[in-house]
């Protein structure tokens, strides 16, 4: 295996915890909801999944458990931000502490129970295609998981009324209202999805690609899946690119290093942030979607 | 069930007062909730705080120092021992040295490396207070009630380097670390030279983090590692179970760093460099409260040394891999430096062939503490900030 190569293993690998969670921000955003408490949701998810796996020996079953979490938590940003017309950018920030609080706690008697984390599945024929097999067919369950949640979301956003009355629901609430439709319900269901999608791509960390539970462990990676969307203008392709992006420039700088390629030491950390903003310039070039009309007003109400 | 209620009302409020703070503050706060103060004994003791910077249960650097600070209490019956962990390498630290003074703490032990420059302040603003670092090297003058301590890390995990050359198949060996600061230079350093010393092929890979925990980061650093061909791994961050966990993934072996998780990966686990702080924390105390504190050797830089029979950092058990003769080897090495002997003892080469101790010399450890290159053998730059 040459450097290239675990490079991009890794990247996607690494990646996935991030597209995951940035393909339910992109549910959530286009709502007209911005969770921040994304990076929270990811922590709870990560925590629920060790610990189910612990409980239950099997890392698919932790998985699930770490989708339930961040749901619970992404329930709760819903019920303040729609019912109690919380400020969205100030609930999402206390999803964040209050998870940081409660996995600090509960997750204290985990960091030393071992577990099986996901195994490695070769999809037959696939992974034996030359050079790009074993990159994208030689990983977990959830990394396929990300192929199949992008291929969905771009399906559901462009041909099916659930992607419509989405998108609506961000824009105007009242049409979808009138229509007959509950603005509501709809953005309740998008934030909760959402947040599910952030406590799996928190599973891939604590038991997928790292196969452990550490306190924080996300360390801001869920932050980055936000900001991901935004510079994506929400659309699910550009997500994609920016998330693996992301990912590959993060394991590109330990690669680098085994290779014994000296780069100076801030570059070489402020890399994958500064690939994924280049990269996200260059897919953007032909302009994108406005952001979410509720969206835009939720944030510019904001005082 | 009012005065429940009043408590929790408090409690919250307490919440809500310091959520006003700014953001690093609140990261702080989230954990003090995991940090509830400990105390142990009452009565007339003097009160003894403990600050950690990551959580108490990392399997590493911070919960060395907890289990320390626990022994201590239940040792020294004339000391009450609190402890806040997680609190962050910034104005924080002062927040917490202050609270805990208001607590009635009359000696603080700050035990990470970017405490100082905040423990050096608060020592000088507080001169009834004693504070001691965790880490660093003060080379300016130190005042009454402040000193430094640590160990000569690097003896003990040249003998870990040892183990890693004895069993490595592809004379490649990785080594994960945080940010390159002398602690870490000379760990690698003494890791390859210890290495070399049992099979000259070894080379040691490294790859650094810039950050003392994170976990996704280790992740990607030691599957390049084992890409690379390496087949042993071993660290230097604060937390070590993401680097074994990829190791033993791969079947390859594990050199420990901080506290002993031979539990997480018992036949990958060869040995490894685990602090033992307790007898260096009490000895400190007792100084402390028997009033001889200024002037001691611990109103300095105090670095404790296997020769001096005080390194705070051992030899941890080894694993099954490890043979016998290589044991004996290694506890030989061992009772070496305990007589005087030094790993880095010239002469000795940087990777660019210039000489970095000569021939017949053995460099003091303030000396050692100024080496700003890798051994040669060492694959890997020192990044340039």
């Amino acid at each position: 295996m040459n450097g290239f190569e675990q490079t991009l293993i890794g990247g996607i690998a690494g990646g996935t915890a991030i597209v995951i969670p940035a393909l339910g921000e992109l549910t959530s955003e286009l709502s007209g909801i911005v969770n921040l408490g994304t990076e929270g949701c990811m922590l709870v998810g990560a925590l629920g999944a060790y610990a189910v796996t612990v409980a239950t020996g099997s890392a698919e079953i932790g998985v699930a458990g770490g989708a339930v979490a961040g749901a619970v938590f992404g329930l709760l940003h819903a019920y303040l931000t729609i019912y109690r017309k919380a400020d969205q950018l100030t609930s999402g920030l206390v999803i964040w502490f209050l998870a940081l609080g409660i996995t600090g706690v509960l997750g204290t008697g985990y960091v030393n129970d071992a577990i099986t984390p996901l195994p490695i599945i070769s999809i037959p024929g696939l992974s034996q295609v030359p050079w790009l097999g074993p990159i994208l067919f030689r990983q977990n369950l959830l990394v396929y998981a990300g192929y199949i949640l992008i291929a969905l979301m771009i399906f559901v956003l462009r041909k099916s009324r659930i992607g419509l009355l989405l998108k609506a629901t961000g824009e105007r609430p009242e049409v979808v209202s009138v229509a007959g439709n509950h603005p509501n319900l709809i953005q309740v269901t998008a934030v909760t999805v959402g947040a599910l999608f952030a406590g799996i791509g928190g599973a891939q960390l604590s038991v997928g690609y790292v196969g452990t539970w550490f306190d924080d462990m996300t360390s801001g990676y869920g932050f980055v899946a936000v900001a991901v969307v935004l510079f994506a203008s929400w659309k699910p392709l550009r997500v994609m690119v920016g998330a693996y992006v992301f990912g590959i420039a993060l394991s590109a700088e330990s690669v680098l290093q085994t290779n014994g390629i000296a780069i100076n030491q801030y570059l070489l950390d402020a890399l994958p942030y500064l690939v994924t903003l280049i990269a996200l310039v260059i897919v953007s070039r032909r302009g994108g979607r406005k952001a979410p009309e509720a969206l835009s007003r939720a944030l510019t109400d904001v005082t | 069930m009012l005065k429940k209620l009043t408590f929790l009302k408090k409690r919250v409020l307490k919440l809500f007062a310091t959520i006003g703070g700014t953001a690093s503050l609140l990261v702080s706060l989230a954990s003090c909730g995991t940090s509830t103060a400990s105390a142990s004994s009452s009565g007339s003791a003097t009160t003894v705080g403990f600050i950690m910077v990551g959580s108490r249960s990392d399997y590493g650097y911070n919960q060395a120092v907890y289990v320390a600070s626990q022994t201590v209490a239940a040792e020294m019956s004339n000391v009450k021992v609190i402890t806040a962990d997680n609190i962050p390498e910034n104005s924080s630290v002062t927040q917490t040295m202050q609270a805990m003074v208001n607590q009635g703490a009359k000696i603080i032990f700050a035990t990470s490396y970017g405490y100082f420059p905040y423990a050096l302040k608060f020592a000088k603003s507080h001169p009834t207070i004693t504070v001691l670092h965790q880490g660093e090297y003060l080379t300016g003058k130190f005042p009454g009630n402040f000193g430094t301590y640590w160990g000569e890390a690097f003896e003990p995990v040249s003998l870990g380097g040892m183990a890693a050359g004895s069993v490595t198949k592809t004379n490649k060996l990785g080594f994960v670390y945080a940010f390159p600061i002398p602690q870490t230079i000379d760990n690698i350093d003494a890791f390859e030279l210890g290495a070399q010393s049992v099979n000259p092929k070894a080379k040691t890979y490294v790859v650094n983090t810039s950050n003392w925990c994170d976990p996704l980061k280790q992740t990607e650093a030691a599957s390049a590692l084992l890409a690379q061909g390496a087949d042993v791994l071993s660290q230097h961050q604060d937390c070590q179970t993401a680097v074994i966990e990829a190791a033993k993934q791969a079947h390859a072996y594990v050199v420990g760093y901080h506290y002993d998780a031979s539990s997480l990966d018992p036949s990958g686990w060869l040995t490894g460099s685990v602090w033992n702080w307790a007898p260096l924390y009490k000895s400190i105390i007792s100084t402390i409260l028997s009033g001889h504190f200024k002037g001691s050797k611990y109103n300095a830089n105090f670095v404790g040394s296997f020769a001096a029979h005080d390194n705070p950092l051992v030899l941890a058990p080894f694993g099954p891999a490890v043979s016998s003769g290589m044991r004996s080897k290694i506890l030989a090495e061992e009772a070496k430096l305990k007589a005087g002997a030094s790993i880095f003892k010239g002469p000795i080469y940087c990777q660019n062939g210039q000489l970095l101790v000569p021939a017949g010399v053995t460099p003091t450890y303030a000396q050692i503490n100024n080496f700003s290159c890798f051994v040669k053998g060492v694959v890997g730059t020192i990044p340039q900030g």
